[in-house]
C-alpha cells in the first residue's frame, strides 16, 4: 500500500517537475520563467524526500525557492521592461543544433538506464539507516570526509561576493561618469 | 526500495538536464538562460542524491550542497553582470553582444 503512494507521489512531483522546467524555457515574461522555476524547485524537493535528502530538500526550498529566487525576481522587477525577448529574428540553425545535442543526451541517458536495468546493477538499492540524509550525517561528512570541498565552497562563496560587490560599484561609477 | 528506483530518477534527471540545455541555446534573454543553467544544475543534483540513495552513502548529498553553493555565486555573479548591462542600457539580447567577435 505505501509503495503504491510513493509512486503516486513520485509521477505527480514528476509531472510538475517537468511541466514547470518546460514553462521556464517557453514563457516570454522572465517574471513567469521564474515563478515556474520555484514550482520546479519545490517539486525537486519532494522527490529529494522520497530519496532520503531531509537535509538537502530543506536547503533547496530555504537557499534556492528563498533566497536565489527572490533575488532573481527582485533584479526582473528591476529591470522592468527592459527584460521583454524580441521577436525571433535569428534562422533556424540554432533551433537544429539545440534539438540534435537534446535528442543525442536524452538517447544517452535511456541507453544507459536500459542497459543499467538489464544488467540488474541498478535493481537493488542498499539498505540505509533511519539517520540517513539527517543534519547530523551531513554535518559530520563536511567536516571530515569532505573538509577540503567544504573550504573550497567558503572561498567561491566569498569570492562570488566580491565579484557581486564589484560589478554594482562598477557600474554606478560609468553611470556618474556618463552623467558628467 | 519502495516505489520508483534509480533508473526512473536518472531518466527525469537527463530530460531536466536536457530542457535547460534547450534553453541555454534556443532563448536570448541572459536572465532565462540563467534561469535555464539553474535547470541543468538541479537535473545533476537529482542524478547525485538518487545514486547516493541507491549506494547508501550520503556522500552524494554532500556533494549536491556543494553545487548549491555554486548556483548560488553563479546567480550572483551573472545577476550583477545583467544589472550592469541595463543600468547602461545595453539591451538584454546575448547575440548582439559582439564585443568579443562571439
Amino acid at each position: 500500500m505505501s509503495n503504491i503512494l510513493v509512486w503516486a507521489v513520485w509521477i505527480f512531483a514528476a509531472f510538475a517537475c517537468i511541466a514547470s522546467a518546460v514553462g521556464v524555457v517557453t514563457f516570454r515574461n522572465p517574471f513567469y520563467s521564474a515563478l515556474a522555476l520555484i514550482g520546479n524547485l519545490a517539486a525537486l524537493a519532494v522527490l529529494y524526500l522520497l530519496l532520503g535528502g531531509e537535509f538537502v530538500a530543506a536547503g533547496q526550498v530555504l537557499v534556492y525557492g528563498g533566497a536565489v529566487m527572490v533575488m532573481f525576481l527582485f533584479v526582473i522587477a528591476y529591470l522592468g521592461d527592459k527584460t521583454d525577448e524580441a521577436p525571433w529574428a535569428g534562422g533556424p540553425s540554432w533551433q537544429i543544433v539545440g534539438a540534435v545535442l537534446a535528442a543525442a543526451a536524452v538517447g544517452t541517458e535511456v541507453i544507459v538506464a536500459i542497459g543499467s536495468t538489464a544488467s540488474g546493477s541498478l535493481s537493488h538499492s542498499a539498505p540505509i539507516a533511519r539517520s540517513f540524509g539527517s543534519p547530523e550525517q551531513i554535518g559530520r561528512l563536511f567536516l571530515t570526509n569532505h573538509l577540503i570541498a567544504f573550504e573550497v565552497t567558503s572561498i567561491v562563496l566569498l569570492v562570488a561576493a566580491v565579484g557581486g560587490v564589484v560589478l554594482g560599484s562598477h557600474a554606478r561609477v560609468t553611470e556618474d561618469d556618463a552623467r558628467a | 526500495m519502495h516505489g520508483p528506483d534509480v533508473s526512473w530518477y536518472l531518466a527525469l534527471s537527463g530530460l531536466m538536464f536536457t530542457i535547460g540545455a534547450i534553453g541555454v541555446l534556443v532563448r536570448r534573454s541572459p536572465l532565462i538562460i540563467l534561469l535555464s543553467v539553474e535547470i541543468m544544475l538541479n537535473g545533476a543534483n537529482l542524478a547525485l542524491i538518487a545514486f547516493a540513495r541507491h549506494f547508501g552513502h550520503a556522500d552524494g548529498q554532500v556533494f549536491a550542497i556543494a553545487v548549491m553553493a555554486v548556483a548560488a555565486s553563479e546567480v550572483v555573479v551573472g545577476l550583477g553582470l545583467i544589472v550592469a548591462m541595463g543600468r547602461r542600457n545595453i539591451e538584454l539580447d546575448v547575440d548582439k553582444l559582439r564585443t568579443l567577435r562571439g
